[in-house]
């Protein structure tokens, strides 16, 4: 029976060519103005109407010849029917289709856009064009994907990866959407940087951006002002260090004392997962601002005037301690947990004391984590964009200058690129030295072989200060979470005190009429747009993710490591640099999205991939490697063990992935506010919208809401899945069966 | 029993010339040329990096051979991947989906043979009832004890009615007892059905046990293969000698070859025996612990060094001129002395001439 397969066509080559055919003769080969989802073009002209025609009835009218060519690969697989994989014949016909297609697709996009030709050079050989073409559509989209899935079934019918059709056509399916979403648009930002106002290449124009005062000065030590690339480093380096440091005393306390409420410390670490970044730049303001109530309180005291201080530096400093200490927490309470009692034990018996044994045994152990900690601090500071654009004041950051370049008076792209590639060096060094310096140091490990020792107690001299360290922030965390729902229910902060619910009201007012409810509020639009966008994009990230991780543990292939590389590299890619690299990628031909839907989708996916990855690799390291085997010497192919193996027993992996990227992307702001529009605005750009026209009442209160919402969300899967560990930069991996 | 569904297509297996590197200089299989007849059980046998595992999964397809060709049958299956092969396997973690039901599991590989549901449940159950686990249908992996996970993943297997049928130490994870339960069980289903099996373990006394035929390998080479008694009584080189079975390698001179008749000398003491083919020279004697005479006046003299009371037996640690070896007797009611010198002979039949390497 399992013989016969390699006689007969594989349907999935015939699903390919029927794909591509139908791409090129039947679907709208362009971009349709409506979008994606609309379906007007059916009754406006279609199949003859330029704007919707598929590609074959253009070329029946003698229009957008270029396209012509694509009917020799799409014709060459039929002959591919019929014949046994085994054949070279077929591995041939099918990689020619592939290779001919696709990179005919990509030529002619990248040549042709919506003036003609794209370069003079090819206008200088043949010509004034006289025609133009728009974004990819519909049938450009399939007859793509059709070439490249056509492709990776030649390379497997070659051997490639035993021949697996499925693994060849996933490892290509990742590297053209990862090439496409992360690393073109970081490209053409990358040339963006180089362009003079009259459009040419120059590295004199980045050179005089790149050397601006306002990036590099170091007017800061004689009373003037630092540039933003000093004030980011510096500020990340401090953040980096202080969060650390509070995050140790977190996890020990939690950990080696015998504190009473260390599960209400550990509660914590959920904050940072649903709270939008700025929101704690917005508690501040309510706490220390100039009528902040500790400000009014100390001012009525002791008749000082109040003061400007928390803008700039110590504010952004205060709330990003506030917003990524948790983090550390996260990562230093693995770190510190995965410490082998039994080393600590058997240091004891070798008559080292609890501080001895805490000062030589445990805390080299943890050496590592805590430069994890460190670096991980450092990026998530770099790519913050809520809190300085709310705190910032007159201390310029990158983050925040990027935008200022892109949507301020200034509108200058090519400084914007400037800064963006600046700030991705730091993050990308960062990432680099944390892979380079920790990829094989790890001292924690979790064997799986029960270790049934117990931690011991922290020694008295250090427990004291620690605690005291760890309650004291405890506690000005809960003020600041407090501060946030009491403002969202106060009139006007600092001025008038009465408590109202009308914030809320303007936010989520609706009445009930006759046709059903009616969404009176100010926030409904922008909220059912985020609620629709992350709802579209969780389960494609957690669908990207799970077939990388897939491949990454599960899979040999060559090239591996850089595949690697390049999925894990949007993590040290802030939101920033995603957001401009896209608007200054996807606002022309080939791929057209800016302004639409898609685009947010887009960047969350690639966004947040990195976390759905690492929460499959986390759970499928856990699933023996022999039952995968065991399906594949039963005969089931590599799908049909995906499927029927490892994501039923990832169901709770794929679930807090699921949530996870939902809540991601509700909270997301760094690259949403480049790529909102009127249609699509989010929550977060939103309340930014409201904080700059001095709003605080409705902004805090719709936070408060998200914050809810989210709350719920990652309740009910807490009671869905158990006990999961949903962390942020913590694997979220979970107990699967032995 | 109902109508018996569960047959066996039984075919053999060949290598010619097969080696699998993993990077550039890793060479865990060396050119090795080795045939398995069908409805034979082979075991593959040795130390552990051996290469023996590899050589199991290339049967499977889970590695592909860098080099060379196997065939299943008459069909060359070098380059198909392991779903396209007719071959199972049961793992030496039983790999049993935990998320299934004992009959699920069973069922699974059936599902993607092309069985309708019906027959391939009829198949299931009657894969169970022959490894006797009747009536265990829906219970999940983790509610059976550990050889009764075995049985299952043994079922597994048998219902494909693979062409080959694979076992990675398969009892490495029994206790004592359970082990020589569960290896007799594999051997009458191995019978009963006439399957070719191919069998990896490390443990010698269950290759001996099981195998119509045991291949020994070595450093990713085969040093011999042969039926258990054959590499038991003749093997080839010191290493299958030591590796099957206990052996004492002692040091020795071949004084004259007669014929197929060789002498020997070891402290003055004389010895003959078959030459296999070994000329007058140095060579190694390997001489089993209970093939050594002990007694008081006829051999080469030496001194008993231990004496161990291991309840059927005594063990004794002998040195002498020629090394140290290591000697068992029945005698447990007159033990000898530690310290005490005796002389030590050699059985008529069972020492074996060696080439020294």
């Amino acid at each position: 029976m399992r013989n016969d397969s390699a006689k007969t066509t594989h349907p999935v080559l015939i699903f390919w060519i029927v794909a591509g055919w139908l791409g090129y003769c039947v679907l709208p080969w362009y971009g349709v103005e409506d979008g994606l989802f609309s379906f007007v073009w059916l009754l406006e002209g279609y199949p003859f109407d330029e704007d919707f025609a598929p590609a074959a009835f253009l070329i029946g009218q003698g229009e957008k010849l270029w396209l012509a060519p694509l009917l020799i690969p799409l014709a060459l697989p039929l002959f591919a029917l019929g014949r046994v994989k085994s054949d070279p014949r077929y591995a041939q016909l099918l990689i020619l289709s592939g290779v001919l297609g696709f990179g005919w697709l990509i030529a002619q996009g990248f040549g042709i856009g919506i003036r003609g030709f794209s370069y003079e050079w090819l206008e200088a050989l043949f010509g004034e064009l006289g025609d133009r073409q728009y974004g990819m559509g519909y049938g450009a989209m399939i007859a793509a994907a059709a070439f490249l899935f056509l492709l990776t079934q030649g390379i497997a019918a070659r051997g490639a990866v035993n021949g697996d059709v499925f693994v060849v056509s996933a490892i290509g399916g990742i590297i053209v959407i990862v090439t496409a979403f992360v690393f073109f648009p970081i490209a053409k930002m990358l040339f963006a940087a180089f362009v003079t106002e009259d459009g040419a290449y120059s590295i004199s124009v980045f050179a005089a951006k790149f050397f601006d005062d306002r990036l590099w000065g170091l007017g800061c030590f004689f009373g003037a002002r630092c540039g933003a690339a000093w004030n980011s480093l510096f500020l990340a380096v401090l953040v980096g260090l202080i969060t650390t440091v509070l995050g140790l005393a977190f996890a020990l306390v939690v950990t080696r004392s015998g504190f009473r409420f260390k599960r209400g410390m550990r509660a914590l670490t959920v904050l940072p997962i649903i709270t939008p970044p700025f929101v704690i730049g917005l508690a501040l303001i309510l706490l220390f601002g100039l009528s902040g109530s500790v400000t009014v309180f100390f001012a009525d005291m002791f008749g000082v005037q109040p003061t400007r201080w928390l803008y700039g530096m110590p504010g952004i400093l205060i709330a990003q301690t506030l917003a990524f200490t948790p983090i550390a927490f996260l990562v230093l309470i693995g770190v510190v947990e995965g410490v082998s009692p039994s080393m600590e034990e058997a240091a004891q018996t070798l008559r080292a004391n609890r501080w001895q044994t805490f000062r030589t045994v445990s805390l080299p152990l943890m050496r590592p984590g805590l430069a994890n900690a460190f670096l991980l601090g450092f990026i998530e500071s770099m790519a913050d964009f809520g809190n300085p654009l709310v705190l910032g004041g007159n201390f310029d950051v990158l983050s925040t200058e990027i935008f200022f370049a892109i949507v301020g008076a200034q509108y200058d792209q090519g400084r914007a690129a400037v800064l963006a590639m600046v700030l991705l060096f730091f993050t990308l060094s960062a990432f680099y030295a944390q892979r380079a310096w920790l990829g094989k140091k790890s001292y924690t490990t979790v064997s799986g072989k029960g270790d049934s020792g117990v931690h011991p107690l922290m020694p008295a001299g250090l427990a004291i200060p620690v605690l005291a360290i760890a309650i004291g922030w405890a506690l000005f965390t809960a003020v600041v979470y407090g501060m946030i729902i009491y403002g969202s229910i106060v009139e006007l902060w600092g001025v008038d005190n009465s408590l109202t619910l009308k914030h809320y009201v303007t936010a989520f007012s609706f009445r009930l009429e006759d046709e059903g409810i009616r969404w009176t509020g100010a926030a409904w639009d922008s909220f059912w747009t985020t609620i629709t966008i992350a709802a579209i994009a969780a389960p494609l990230t957690a669908a990207v993710g799970l077939v990388t991780a897939y491949l990454l543990t599960r899979q040999n292939f060559a090239g591996k490591n850089s595949f690697e590389f390049g999925t894990m590299l949007s993590f040290a890619i802030p939101g920033t640099v995603i957001g401009v690299s896209y608007i200054l990628a996807f606002n022309v031909p080939p791929i057209e999205i800016t302004g639409t839907g898609i685009i947010l989708v887009v960047s969350f996916i690639f966004r947040n991939m990195p976390v759905g990855v690492r929460a499959g690799i986390a759970s499928m390291s856990q699933l023996d490697k022999s039952l995968d085997e065991s399906s594949l010497t039963l005969g089931a192919n590599s799908w049909q063990t995906f499927r029927n193996v490892i994501l039923p027993l990832l169901r709770p992996a794929i679930l807090a992935a699921l949530v996870y990227s939902f809540v991601r992307a509700m909270t997301a702001i760094s690259a949403v506010i480049f790529l909102v529009s009127a249609e699509y605005d989010m929550a977060t750009s939103y309340i930014i919208g409201r904080v700059e026209n001095n709003d605080y009442g409705l902004a805090i209160a719709y936070s408060t809401t998200l914050i809810f919402v989210m709350l719920v969300a990652v309740g009910m899967l807490q009671l869905l899945v158990g006990r999961v560990q949903i962390g942020r930069r913590t694997q979220l991996g979970t107990e699967t069966s032995k | 029993m109902s109508e018996k569904l569960l047959g066996s297509k039984a075919a053999p297996v060949r290598f010619e010339g097969v080696s699998k590197v993993y990077g550039k200089h890793v060479v865990a299989v060396d050119k090795i040329d080795l045939h398995v007849e069908a409805g034979k059980l082979v075991t593959l046998l040795g130390p552990s990096g051996c290469g023996k595992t590899t050589t199991l999964r290339m049967i499977a397809g889970l590695e592909m051979a860098t080099t060379g060709r196997i065939l299943i049958g008459d069909r060359d299956v070098t380059t198909l991947p392991a779903t396209d092969r007719d071959v199972s396997m049961v793992f030496q973690s039983y790999a049993l989906f935990p998320h299934m039901s004992v009959l699920e599991n069973v069922m699974y590989g059936l599902k993607f043979s092309g069985f309708d549901k019906a027959e391939a449940r009829a198949r299931a159950i009657q894969g169970l009832e022959l490894v006797g686990l009747k009536g265990y249908n829906d219970r999940l992996p983790s509610e059976l004890s550990g050889g009764q996970q075995q049985r299952v993943a043994v079922a597994r297997a048998l219902a494909l009615e693979p062409q080959v049928l694979l076992f990675d130490e398969p009892l490495s994870n029994l206790d004592a007892k359970l082990r020589r339960q569960v290896r007799e069980d594999i051997r009458a289903i191995q019978q009963d059905l006439g399957l070719t099996v191919v069998y990896v373990t490390h443990d010698q006394e269950e290759a001996l046990a099981v195998s119509d035929e045991i291949v020994v390998m070595r450093n990713a080479s085969i040093a011999q293969i042969g039926s258990p008694r054959s590499l038991y009584d003749e093997p080839v080189d010191t290493f299958v000698a030591d590796f099957i079975g206990e052996a004492n390698l002692i040091p020795c001179q071949i004084t004259s070859v007669e014929g197929d008749t060789a002498t020997i000398e070891i402290e003055g003491h004389s010895h003959s025996l078959p030459s296999r083919g070994l000329a007058v020279g140095p060579a190694i004697l390997a001489v089993r612990p209970s093939r050594l005479v002990i007694s008081e006046d006829h051999g080469a003299p030496a001194r008993v060094a231990k004496a161990t009371y291991v309840g059927v037996r005594m063990e004794y640690t002998l040195e002498g001129g020629f090394g140290q070896v290591f000697a068992v007797q029945d005698d447990v009611d007159t033990p000898l002395e530690v310290g005490s010198d005796v002389r030590l002979a050699f059985a008529k039949n069972g020492p074996v001439l060696l080439p020294v390497e």
